[in-house]
C-alpha cells in the first residue's frame, strides 16, 4: 500500500475458521515478509505478500528449480502453517498457491467454502503423525554380494550342480528375508491404521534423503484424535519389540498435510 | 535407546525406535517437510498457475524418492503406485507422451512457418 513498494502477489499458506490467529503478529513468512489474514465467506486465508519479481509465473518456475530457494521457501511455508495449527484447526495449502491480490484469495475461499469447511471439520481435534519404518539390514539383498558362492571350480564333477543348489538356497533365504520385511511393514501399518481415523501411504524416501542406508519399507501418515498420542507411542513401542529387525521413526505432530486434499482434488 | 515412554516430539521432530544409527530424537528433516508441502496439502487453483507436476521440480521430487523405488518394488512394496507424481514419471518413462506432444506441436508450428515463408 505504501508508495514505494514493489509489485507483489499474495501467497496463501492455509485456511482456518478463526478470524485472525494471534500468532500472526511477528511471524515471518515466505520471502521474509509479514503474514496476515484474508477473510471471506466466514473463512480465513492465512496469506502474505511476496514480490512479483520472485513469484510471478516465470520467476517461480525458475526458483522452484533451485533447491536452496525451495528449502527456504518450504521451511517458511511450513513454519507459518505450524504456528497457525498450534492455535486450532487448519487446512494447509500446497506450496506455491498464489493469488494476484487479496480479492483473488477471497474469491477462492468463497468458491470452495463448503469443501474447505468440510476439510477443516475432518481434521479438527486431530493430529497427523508420520511413521517411517526401515529394514535394519543396512543394504537390501544384492544380486552379487561379496558373500556370493564361488563359481564352480574347473575340477570336481557335479560341483556345478552343487553350486546351483547353494545358489538356490541362498536366493531362497533372500526371498524369505524380503517377504519378512514386507510382512513387517504390513503388520505395522495395519496396527497403526487401526488406531487412526485415516491413514495414507506415501512412497518410500530414498536413502540419501533419509540420511542412512537402510531400506525404507513404510512411509505412512496417520490422522489420530488429539487424545491418542499415548496410544500411538505405546503401539509403536510394542511394534518395535515385535519386529526387532525393523527401525521405526515417528515424526510429528504435523499439521494435517496428508489429509487436507479435497475429495475432488485427488484426481489429477 | 528409546523405548517405553516416548519423548513427545516437537512438530516434525523424529522419535526413533529399534535398531540403527541415531536412535532417539532427531530434528525434522527437509525431506519430510518437502514431501508434505509439495505433494500434500490442499490444492485449490491460484491466479498464478505453476503446475508442480509439470515442471522440472519433478526432478527434485524424483531425486527425493525415486532412488529407492526400484529396490522397494523389488522387495514387493508398491503401494504408492497411485501417486500422481510417480504416475507422471511412469508416463514419461513410457515414452514421454507429453514431451512428444509438445515436440509435435513445435514441429508443426515450425513446418507451418517454413511453408508460409515460401
Amino acid at each position: 500500500m505504501s508508495a514505494v513498494t514493489e509489485p507483489s502477489v499474495v501467497w496463501a499458506y492455509a485456511v482456518t475458521e478463526r478470524d485472525r490467529p494471534a500468532c500472526l503478529d511477528g511471524l515471518e513468512g515466505v520471502g521474509g515478509g509479514p503474514v496476515r489474514a484474508v477473510v471471506a465467506a466466514g473463512l480465513t486465508a492465512i496469506a502474505g505478500d511476496v514480490p512479483l519479481a520472485g513469484f510471478g509465473e516465470a520467476a517461480l518456475r525458475r526458483n522452484l528449480e533451485d533447491l536452496g530457494w525451495l528449502e527456504a521457501t518450504a521451511r517458511a511455508h511450513h513454519r507459518v502453517i505450524e504456528a497457525v495449527a498450534g492455535e486450532g484447526p487448519v487446512v494447509p495449502m500446497r506450496l506455491a498457491t498464489i493469488y494476484r491480490d487479496d480479492a483473488g484469495a477471497a474469491a477462492a475461499l468463497a468458491e470452495h467454502a463448503g469443501d474447505l469447511r468440510a476439510a477443516i471439520g475432518r481434521t479438527r481435534a486431530r493430529k497427523e503423525w508420520g511413521i517411517k519404518a526401515y529394514a535394519a539390514r543396512p543394504d537390501p539383498p544384492d544380486r552379487d554380494a561379496g558373500s556370493a558362492p564361488r563359481p564352480p571350480g574347473r575340477a570336481a564333477a557335479g560341483s556345478g550342480a552343487a553350486y546351483l543348489a547353494r545358489r538356490r538356497q541362498q536366493l531362497t533365504a533372500q526371498e524369505r528375508a524380503r517377504r519378512d520385511v514386507v510382512t513387517s511393514a504390513e503388520l505395522i501399518h495395519a496396527r497403526l491404521a487401526g488406531l487412526a481415523e485415516q491413514s495414507r501411504l506415501h512412497p518410500p524416501q530414498s536413502p540419501q534423503l533419509a540420511g542412512h542406508r537402510m531400506q525404507m519399507i513404510l512411509n505412512a501418515a496417520y490422522l489420530l484424535a488429539d487424545d491418542r498420542d499415548d496410544d500411538l507411542a505405546a503401539a509403536v513401542t510394542d511394534l518395535a519389540g515385535r519386529h526387532p529387525a525393523v527401525r521405526i521413526e515417528i515424526t510429528g505432530p504435523w499439521p494435517p498435510y496428508s489429509f487436507a486434499a479435497l475429495p475432488e482434488a485427488r484426481q489429477p | 535407546m528409546a523405548s517405553g515412554d516416548m519423548v513427545r516430539p516437537g512438530s516434525g521432530a523424529a522419535q526413533v525406535y529399534g535398531p540403527g544409527p541415531g536412535a532417539g530424537r532427531e530434528p525434522a528433516n527437509l525431506g519430510d517437510i518437502l514431501e508434505r508441502v509439495l505433494d500434500k496439502g490442499l490444492v485449490i487453483a491460484g491466479d498464478i498457475q505453476v503446475n508442480l507436476l509439470d515442471i522440472e521440480l519433478l526432478t527434485i521430487k524424483l531425486r527425493l524418492v525415486i532412488a529407492s523405488l526400484d529396490t522397494a518394488r523389488e522387495v514387493g512394496i508398491d503401494w504408492w503406485e497411485s501417486d500422481p507424481w510417480l504416475n507422471s514419471r511412469a508416463a514419461e518413462q513410457a515414452g514421454g507422451q507429453e514431451e512428444l506432444e509438445e515436440e509435435n506441436r513445435r514441429l508443426r508450428a515450425r513446418l507451418q512457418a517454413l511453408e508460409s515463408g515460401r
